[in-house]
């Protein structure tokens, strides 16, 4: 059963590292806008380089289970992004992968989510209101999961909501001062600018978001209430975009 | 500025390579990485590992050898290797004893260190890590919050390595490093920028007569700028900052290193090392043992660093131990 639903989800759980990876690539140039006002200009090229590695890895992997091809593209990350971003945007993937074993799930895409966001922190020693990547992935995590446990919602639903609790994340960094991280250095100079991390983070978002969305079409509430246990493509699809917008 | 280079893309590959050709009995590179290791590792004994950017040379492969390093990690100029090269190095230097990583504390570094240390675990590598964090200058700089690691990593990667030669734990040598980095502080100066090999001119402008206070390694720039000073003002203030921050009792032992930052003539460094030691007498300090010279470097950097850590029966012990290294030795004879 198990490998099912990793067979089942493999065709989607590739389609949604693809996206993001075209996305990064898209807005490589506007990050690096973003960056070079209270950075040193280089977050656009540094995930630019980290995806299309990633992209080519893809073939290789394609066979494997979800949780293998997740930590996959973390180790490639790891490798080709450099700086601190290689440890925070890949780094991460390593440790959540394991909550992947038995496929993305609703359950188990909530537990991704989590696991990602708590290595995040402690990696980054980075907490909300420090204007970082954590400003954009705390509200969406945290929605997410109040949306599948508590509000029972479809996880199409759920993750529509944690996209834009994270859109507000990411203008929340606007007017905060930088505590962490190389903006940090510029103190009050920061304050006025979105933070390039925190997008970054909301465009793989959206990117998971969108593909789930080609795929959960029609989802209804009861369906995805009855099938929050059981692995159906639904939750499946929803939960393998969540753990993939990780990625 | 000229640089001795041939294409900067290729400086530290081409550094590695040269360092290994004029070193073959001792390292050895592991294949498609920047990975140096020893070149036999020593069966039963904890390894050693440190890694960073390039551009501290003799740090950080300079002191793989006897009594020291296992092995060390270069990323590029200025900029912290990445977690899988580190977790190569550890899984190298393991014999089943653990690793020991000495990591500087830059945010880069420190994230890619935890990263590898998550990595090799999965391996079955046990992987310990202490950071430091010597320099007095700043509290947070450019590149990393809290104080940032610079020379005073000599004299950890000392202890450390005879601690571990003499068959300490893995937790028995992560203690010694410890106890350096409570009991050790530096501070730094420049009087001029350093050239990086990619950008091919000054990372910071001094104008002809001025100098730059509280300099890290990496280019950056202090927290002061003055006039010129003679070697002596120099020599003094740097000694009293870092002994303002150490705040040793009078009577107390201490070692010192008064370092070049790459390209500093000798003789200056000796003629700093004059209000060195006058600035230590002064605090009725004991100076057991003064090291002068390139340690910990900034690439062409014109400047100097001072570092003072104070000792007793133990560290001396371990900072007298053996060492044979293509940058630093001991011959061991402690009496």
């Amino acid at each position: 059963m198990s490998e099912d639903i990793h067979e089942r989800q493999r065709p989607v759980v590739l389609e949604a590292i693809n996206a993001v990876a075209d996305r990064i690539e898209s807005e490589q140039d506007h990050l690096t806008e973003l960056d070079s006002a209270i950075g040193d200009a280089d977050h656009g090229a540094n995930l630019t380089r980290g995806f299309s590695s990633v992209r080519e890895e893809l073939e290789e992997i394609e066979d494997e289970p979800i949780d293998a091809i997740v930590k996959e593209v973390g180790t490639t990350l790891i490798s080709n992004v450099g700086g601190a971003s290689g440890p925070l945007y890949g780094g991460t993937l390593l440790t959540a992968s394991q909550e992947l074993t038995d496929g993305i799930t609703a359950e188990s895409s909530v537990a991704f989510a989590e696991a990602y966001l708590a290595k995040v922190k402690d990696r980054g020693d980075a907490t909300v209101g420090d204007k970082t990547m954590v400003d954009t992935l705390t509200p969406a995590v945290h929605t997410y999961k109040k949306s599948i446990e508590e509000d029972e919602l479809p996880p199409l639903t759920a993750l529509a909501k944690a996209v834009d609790a994270a859109e507000r994340g990411v203008e929340y960094t606007v007017p905060l001062k930088a505590m962490k991280g190389r903006a940090s250095f510029l103190g009050w100079r920061s304050v006025g600018h979105q933070d390039p991390g925190a997008t970054s983070t909301l465009y793989i978002l959206e990117e998971l978001l969108a593909v789930a969305e080609t795929h959960l079409e029609g989802e209804t509430a009861v369906e995805a209430v009855a099938e929050n246990v059981s692995e159906t493509d639904e939750s499946a699809d929803d939960a393998e975009a969540t753990d993939a917008e990780q990625t | 500025m000229q640089k001795l280079i041939n294409d900067p893309d290729n400086y530290v590959d081409e550094m590695l390579d040269g360092m290994v050709s004029a070193y073959p009995e001792r390292l050895t590179r592991v294949d498609d990485t920047k990975v140096l290791t020893r070149d036999s590792l020593i069966d039963d004994k904890v390894g050693i590992v440190t890694g960073g950017g390039s551009g501290h040379e003799p740090t950080h492969a300079g002191y793989i050898g006897d009594g020291m390093l296992d092995g060390a990690a270069a990323g590029e100029v200025f900029t912290s290797p990445t977690a899988d090269e580190l977790d190569t190095l550890a899984q190298a230097c393991d014999t089943g004893e653990g690793v020991l990583c000495v990591v500087k504390n830059y945010e880069g570094d420190v994230m890619n260190f935890d990263t590898a240390a998550e990595m090799a675990e999965i391996e079955d590598v046990t992987v310990e890590q202490i950071v430091v964090d010597d320099d007095v200058a700043v509290e947070d700089s450019l590149y990393t919050s809290g104080r940032r690691g610079v020379c005073g990593t000599i004299f950890v990667h000392k202890a450390v390595g005879a601690k571990a030669a003499a068959g300490g734990s893995l937790e028995e040598v992560a203690a010694v490093g410890e106890k350096v980095i409570d009991n050790v502080g530096t501070m730094g100066m420049a009087l001029t920028s350093c050239v990086t090999p990619a950008k091919g001119e000054e990372t910071f402008d001094l104008g002809e007569d001025e100098i730059e206070l509280g300099i890290g390694i990496h280019g950056e720039p202090g927290t002061e700028r003055t006039d010129q000073l003679s070697a002596e003002e120099v020599g003094t203030h740097l000694t009293e900052n870092v002994l303002d921050d150490l705040d040793p009792a009078a009577g107390t032992e201490v070692a010192v290193i008064v370092n070049g930052m790459g390209g500093t003539p000798l003789s200056e460094l000796f003629i700093v090392n004059n209000a060195v030691q006058s600035t230590l007498e002064a605090h009725e300090l004991d100076t057991w043992e003064t090291m002068v010279g390139d340690y910990m470097t900034s690439l062409d950097m014109r400047g100097c660093s001072v570092t003072v850590c104070t000792v007793d029966d133990e560290l001396k012990e371990l900072f007298a131990a053996p060492a044979d290294t293509p940058a630093l030795t001991r011959a061991g004879d402690d009496e």
